[in-house]
């Protein structure tokens, strides 16, 4: 195996302005990596062509001496951006054969500061799962497995091929979406660190969109410094997305000094829900534990609306994934069915869709439709959205007190096997976002950074979750975290 | 709140998502257990509280009422599946 795949971003930065590597040798290493891990089935479509023009450019750059931080480094782009020319199609049938005529914002601005793309990453269809099992493409594979035990287990979702992806060294690092943890929930089940950023940091145009107000994009790296380097390059103002921020962007390695003295970080006592399994409180209080050694103040704190973010969630989401994904219509992109002699319009618009989204997607579609229908909006939608202010108004009042982010498990448990939710019904499913769906309707930055692996040599990670734009911060918290934790394991190779 | 296979028939219709009829007694089962999930909202006290509208306490930008792109037919088209004389082509709309 390669040694140049596996090198951080930082580490390759490095090396490339040391001209101690180019970005086509970097380039080559993921490629031959990729080729080598279809049985992960986290790569879905591979650019190479495009990978090695971008890498030839990039080392004249890095000749040149013109080189941003992510120039040469290759990186893996989750199927819900956009791409120009390159398939695009949220993990669904619904998209096939779409090649977008343009380039998403964030995806622009990562090649502007010359990153190079190896290829389109697995996910749940649309964004919709927590296991990466809703996928066109079939299940991506987390390159974790339990100790003497070859169980095929999911990375997560829905970013899940972004985090196999980089767990197994594809890439040097990928892209994820968040929309009630599906950057942070992947890269807890693989062992790597992800981060949501605050609602409207990086800008949402050109991402194929779930849920408009929850969805945001982050990195999804190795480490803690490769995720502060990569979000400088995503972030930024669009003026194509109304909701995207007009701050400047501040230098997020800049802020990882690693002093943390006397900041208060708060243990919301409601996260410590019935029936928690004992390693991942064990790990909670583990990292507690570290921060109050780097000099942090550990506060118990209260979030008293926590129980209902999953169901404000489960509204909300779906609500507005409904009103997306209208567009999915079989008229101007994508798929349409065959049509039946003396079919109209309708029975296009009915079959393209039935045939086209899978069955999570149809559910949530319809799940949506029913709570904004008539008669039921006020009782659901308007409601979720009371139950949002509240929710959003628990962490102010802790933040106002003068805590300085939230410490909290990532996960209810590591990685679970493909297929042993399946016969659960959709409700135990959703339960997996527990700890991660409350800072996207506060519109909060998380990250979850490994800390520990579990009885069966399972990953585990922690969250934590600071104040609005304060990702400098929270980086800086996480690294805290990292370095105390130690964690350096890597998966066995087997694929 | 209990859901019908009649009900489920009606937001499948509104979706504009095709269910075959011996499908929906499944569908309207998973409906039932989604909504008793959310049916837990009912609990909060939510008097006087305003409805979120936008997460982040900012006024949305405008911008000046003026074209700023067009003149795309071909990339507008592309990806249709049925694109004919410079526009989409569906079925009869109108009888």
């Amino acid at each position: 195996m390669s040694e140049l795949s596996k090198l951080t971003l930082a580490d390759a930065r490095d090396r490339l302005r040391a001209k101690d590597v180019t970005s086509a040798e970097l380039t080559e290493a993921c490629l031959t990596e990729i080729s080598g891990a279809g049985a992960l089935n986290a790569v879905v479509h591979t650019t190479a062509e495009i990978a090695r023009a971008q890498a030839a450019a990039a080392d004249a750059r890095l000749a040149a001496g013109d080189a941003p931080a992510m120039c040469g480094i290759p990186i893996g782009i989750k199927d819900l951006f956009c791409t120009k020319g390159v398939a695009s199609q949220a993990a669904s049938a619904i998209l096939d054969g779409f090649k977008p005529e343009y380039e998403s914002t964030v995806t622009s601005q990562l090649w502007s500061a010359g990153a190079v793309m190896l290829g389109k990453l697995n996910m749940d269809e649309f964004a919709m799962g927590s296991s990466n099992e809703h996928s066109v493409y079939g299940a991506a594979i987390n390159p974790w497995r339990r100790d003497g035990d070859e169980t095929r287990l999911t990375p997560g979702g829905s970013s899940g091929g972004s985090a196999s992806a980089v767990a197994a060294d594809l890439c040097l690092a990928a892209t994820g979406t968040d929309t009630g943890g599906s950057i942070r929930q992947p890269a807890a089940f693989t062992g790597i660190t992800g981060l949501k950023p605050t609602y409207g940091r990086c800008s949402r145009w050109g991402i194929i969109a779930y849920a408009s107000s929850l969805d945001q994009a982050g990195p999804m790296t190795k480490t803690v410094r490769d995720a502060a380097i990569m979000l400088g390059a995503m972030a930024g103002h669009d003026p194509k997305d109304s909701t995207s921020a007009d701050l400047a962007v501040p230098d997020f390695e800049a802020a990882l000094t690693g002093d943390i003295r006397g900041q208060k970080i708060g243990i919301p006592r409601e996260y410590r829900v019935e029936g928690l399994n004992p390693e991942i409180d064990k790990l909670w209080a583990d990292g507690a534990e570290m921060l109050r050694d780097a000099g942090a103040e550990i506060v118990d704190i209260s979030l008293p609306h926590t129980k209902y973010a999953l169901p404000a969630y489960y509204v909300i989401a779906p609500a507005e994934a409904s009103s997306n994904l209208a567009r999915y219509d079989g008229v101007r992109f994508g798929h349409r069915a065959k049509l039946a002699h003396g079919d109209g319009i309708t029975e296009m618009y009915e079959k393209t869709r039935a045939e086209g989204f899978g069955s999570e997607v149809q559910r949530r579609i319809m799940v949506g439709t029913y709570v904004l229908s008539a008669g039921f909006y006020d009782a659901y939608y308007n409601r979720a959205r009371k139950v949002r202010t509240l929710i959003k108004r628990d962490f102010e009042t802790v933040f106002a007190d003068g805590i300085d982010a939230i410490l909290a498990p990532a996960t209810p448990s590591a990685a679970f096997g493909l297929g042993e939710m399946s016969d659960s019904d959709p409700v135990q499913m959703y339960l997996n976002d527990v700890f991660t769906v409350t800072l996207n309707l506060a519109g909060l930055p998380g990250i979850s950074v490994p800390t520990g692996i579990d009885s069966t040599g399972l990953p585990l990670g922690l969250q934590l979750i600071g104040q609005p734009w304060q990702e400098g911060a929270l980086l800086n918290q996480a690294l805290v975290l990292e370095q105390a934790a130690g964690f350096s394991g890597k998966p066995a190779r087997w694929w | 709140m209990s859901i019908d296979t009649d009900t489920a028939a009606r937001v499948a219709k509104l979706a504009r998502i095709r269910v075959e009829d011996q499908d929906l007694p499944a569908l309207a089962n998973e409906f039932n257990g989604i909504l008793g999930f959310i049916e837990q909202l009912a609990e909060v006290d939510v008097d006087g509280v305003e409805p979120m509208t936008s997460v982040t306490p900012m006024r949305l930008k405008r911008r000046d009422d003026v074209v700023t792109d067009g003149d795309q037919q071909p990339a507008v088209l592309a990806n249709a599946p049925d694109a004919r004389e410079g526009f989409f082509a569906v079925p009869k709309v109108v009888e």
